[in-house]
């Protein structure tokens, strides 16, 4: 990394710097995603390309003629943010040598959890093998919204989606959600973290990060969907700050793989009795009603057990590292 | 014949030529995958980069899905770009060829032909681009190494020619090009610069009014691949079908400028006539066949039996303007398959063909024959039966078998 300098982005900051993401955008009230990008378009430190996979936000924000976008943006497919991130930096090199390119341009793949936990993976992984210069933010609401609230392997146990509904003999998703930053973090990258936007200084401070790297580095974003949730539009920050305090979603960063608490994380390891049951994440949400009946008591015994043990797996490996 | 530029005689197979032709270009980003038979063209090409024989950024991709996208992705940042599949790559690689067209990105790739799975075939046919009909790519098909060589140094042109701005696919049959030694006549590397100059970006209108390039530049952001509704979508595809047309008048002229330079014309560009004057039978072909189809009918003629030969070298954008008055006068023809279409009726090229003739009023009646799947050989004295069927279709006037499934056990 260039520098291990702390960037200070201050509420003012934010508040001066012209927007990238720009309003107008036809997201739902509430829409975590929306926020994110706007947030994470503040990081931005110069010239900046953005690719994106096909997804909720690539589509509430380009429908032509218009576009929300205030930076040069490309979507080509679902699967290929992060194989268009390789295309773009291989052609501003080869520019670059020409002598055609002006000055360095930072690249940003961005990715909702269908595009990077599925389909998306491949070209991900090998995008990060071959060590291009890009950022890629995944923007998690842990479904696949855009067409119509199914499950993805980033859909948590338990959750109601379309294709797996609390039904009378399947009480919702059965499987785990797939752990992607552990995944990530086996390509030896230089720069994974994990950010919610309630903690937005430490997310933008997150993007800045990465866009530092020179090589490729992971962003992985929780965001809130009221729609696909069943939640309260007024309550995204709130669920974005449950899902850490839950340790449903910690936050942290590993450079180089040294890996690190975030700081609303960290609080919570050092005094965990502020370490809040995964119940008061869970029950306000649409998607896991069903899981709050006596049939279904077991479940969210279940999780809890779940994100205790990936909690403490979390601690061991700050600890070692 | 007009003086021509310096060339050098090289023995170089069709994948080789096309690895050749690719470097002179002076190509800013190649990204592929390896697939047999087009495996040759990455490999030689990684030697030119690895020896610093070119400037070019070369991206070894994890699939053919990912090689489009990334070459698609540096053709909309600026750069001149290559790619190179073939047959499970190829149909990989079909959702994003269909959003490299759409997108108007001028990429050439190589397609060294060859069968589609199951059973898995690594042998020569057209299946695969055959397949890709729709994808809004042109098509171009050669017919030797030369031509491999040439065509892909006219398809930068064609390409990138702003008022087309459509990818280009050149198709050289499996095996029987891609790894055939041949002698290739080179231009040079200076020569074929100045003949491509560099790639002019397409300008466009913005809402501001302003005229900026078609690409992504943090001076001027445009949001390139966005949605479009009911709204505008079917202007967008009625825009490329225009572009299409345009092609038609642009792959002739750069076949003659071509021809100016090197002394080596294919036709008009669109199609390529053997004999075909005052012929009164003929047959139509894709590609290599048309080497050994040349050899029959010289045989016929030297008989005295009116025989020719017209290759179809575009394929997309279809020249039915030429196919009508090339054949028109003819009094049977048949037209050569290298792939199936299922359930269909005929191939692909007997679709096209028998469909442009269809308003010609003297109406020839057109034969299909199904041949060489899977790199089942043919050769001349097989393909001598196919013009004795013509003419008893002449001599009796009657059709008795439209498609024929040319040397396979029934």
């Amino acid at each position: 990394m260039a520098t291990t300098q702390e960037w200070k982005f201050t509420a003012k900051d934010i508040a001066v710097k012209p927007d990238l993401f720009l309003s107008g955008h036809r997201a739902c009230a509430g829409c975590g995603p929306a926020t994110v990008l706007r947030l994470i378009m503040k990081a931005t430190r110069g010239p900046t390309i953005v690719t994106q996979a096909t997804g909720c936000m690539e589509v509430v924000s380009s429908i032509y003629p218009y576009t929300s976008w205030a930076v040069p943006w490309l979507h080509t497919a679902f699967e290929t943010a992060a194989a268009n991130a390789s295309g773009i930096d291989a052609a501003l090199k080869a520019l670059e040598r020409k002598g055609k390119a002006k000055q360095h341009t930072d690249i940003i793949a961005i990715a909702g959890d269908g595009g990077t936990f599925d389909i998306g993976l491949q070209a991900l992984s090998g995008a990060v093998e071959r060590g291009h210069d890009f950022l890629f933010v995944l923007y998690d609401n842990e479904g696949y919204m855009n067409t119509g609230i199914q499950r993805s392997g980033g859909t948590p146990t338990g959750a109601s989606t379309t294709t797996t509904p609390a039904g009378k003999v399947i009480p919702g998703k059965l499987e785990r959600k797939k752990p992607i930053t552990e995944i990530m973090l086996a390509h030896e990258m230089e720069y994974v973290a994990t950010a919610t936007p309630y903690y937005w200084k430490d997310m933008l401070t997150k993007v800045r990060k990465g866009l530092e790297v020179e090589g490729p580095a992971f962003l992985h974003v929780f965001a809130p969907c009221p729609r696909g949730w069943r939640t309260d539009p007024a309550k995204t920050m709130e669920y974005s700050k449950l899902a850490v305090e839950s340790c449903m979603f910690p936050i942290w960063e590993a450079v180089n793989g040294k890996r690190q608490l975030s700081i609303p994380s960290k609080v919570i390891a050092l005094a965990p009795q502020k370490k809040k049951p995964v119940k008061t994440y869970l029950e306000g949400q649409g998607r896991f009603r069903h899981l709050f009946t006596p049939q279904n008591a077991h479940i969210v015994n279940e999780i809890q057990q779940v994100t205790d043990e990936r909690w403490q797996k979390l601690l061991a490996k700050c600890e070692s590292a | 014949m007009q003086k021509t530029t310096k060339q050098q005689i090289m023995g170089l197979n069709g994948d080789e030529a096309v690895a050749y032709a690719v470097k002179q270009s002076d190509v800013d980003v190649v990204a592929a995958y390896p697939i047999t038979p087009q495996t040759i063209i990455v490999e030689k090409y990684s030697e030119y980069v690895a020896n610093g024989e070119v400037k070019t950024e070369f991206v070894c991709t994890e699939s053919e899905h990912s090689a489009m996208a990334a070459t698609l992705a540096a053709s909309a940042t600026g750069a001149r770009t290559f790619t190179a599949s073939a047959s499970a790559g190829l149909a990989l690689m079909h959702e994003m060829l269909t959003v490299a067209s759409g997108s108007r990105a001028p990429i050439v790739m190589a397609v060294a032909n060859r069968a589609l799975s199951s059973p898995l075939n690594i042998h020569g046919d057209q299946s695969d681009s055959m397949a890709e009909r729709d994808s809004g790519w042109i098509h171009i098909y050669v017919e030797n190494a030369q031509e491999a060589y040439d065509s892909i140094i006219q398809a930068f042109k064609i390409a990138e020619d702003t008022g087309i701005s459509l990818p280009v696919m050149v198709g050289l049959d499996g095996f029987t090009l891609s790894h055939t030694l041949e002698r290739v006549d080179v231009l040079e590397d200076q020569t074929v610069q100045t003949f491509l100059g560099e790639r002019k970006i397409p300008l466009v209108l913005t809402h501001e009014g302003k005229t900026v390039p078609y690409k992504l530049d943090p001076e001027n952001p445009m949001t390139m691949g966005p949605i479009a509704l009911q709204n505008y979508y079917f202007e967008f595809k009625r825009q490329q079908d225009e572009a299409m047309r345009l092609a038609l008048n642009k792959i002739q002229e750069v076949n003659s400028e071509y021809a100016a330079l090197s002394g080596r014309s294919y036709g008009n560009g669109l199609i390529d006539q053997y004999k075909l004057d005052a012929a009164e039978i003929a047959v139509v072909c894709v590609g290599s066949t048309a080497g050994t189809l040349k050899v029959v009918i010289d045989g016929l003629r030297q008989e005295g039996i009116k025989a020719g030969l017209l290759r179809l070298r575009t394929f997309r954008p279809l020249p039915v303007e030429e196919l009508r008055n090339a054949l028109k006068n003819t009094k049977a023809i048949a037209v050569m398959d290298k792939s199936m279409s299922f359930g269909g009726h005929g191939g692909a090229v007997f679709h096209e063909v028998r469909h442009a003739l269809y308003d010609v009023q003297t109406q020839p009646p057109v034969v299909n024959y199904i041949y060489g799947l899977g790199g089942r050989d043919t050769n001349p004295v097989v393909f001598r039966t196919i013009f004795d069927d013509l003419l008893r279709i002449v001599r009796t006037g009657r059709v008795e078998k439209q498609i024929t499934y040319f040397g396979v056990r029934d």
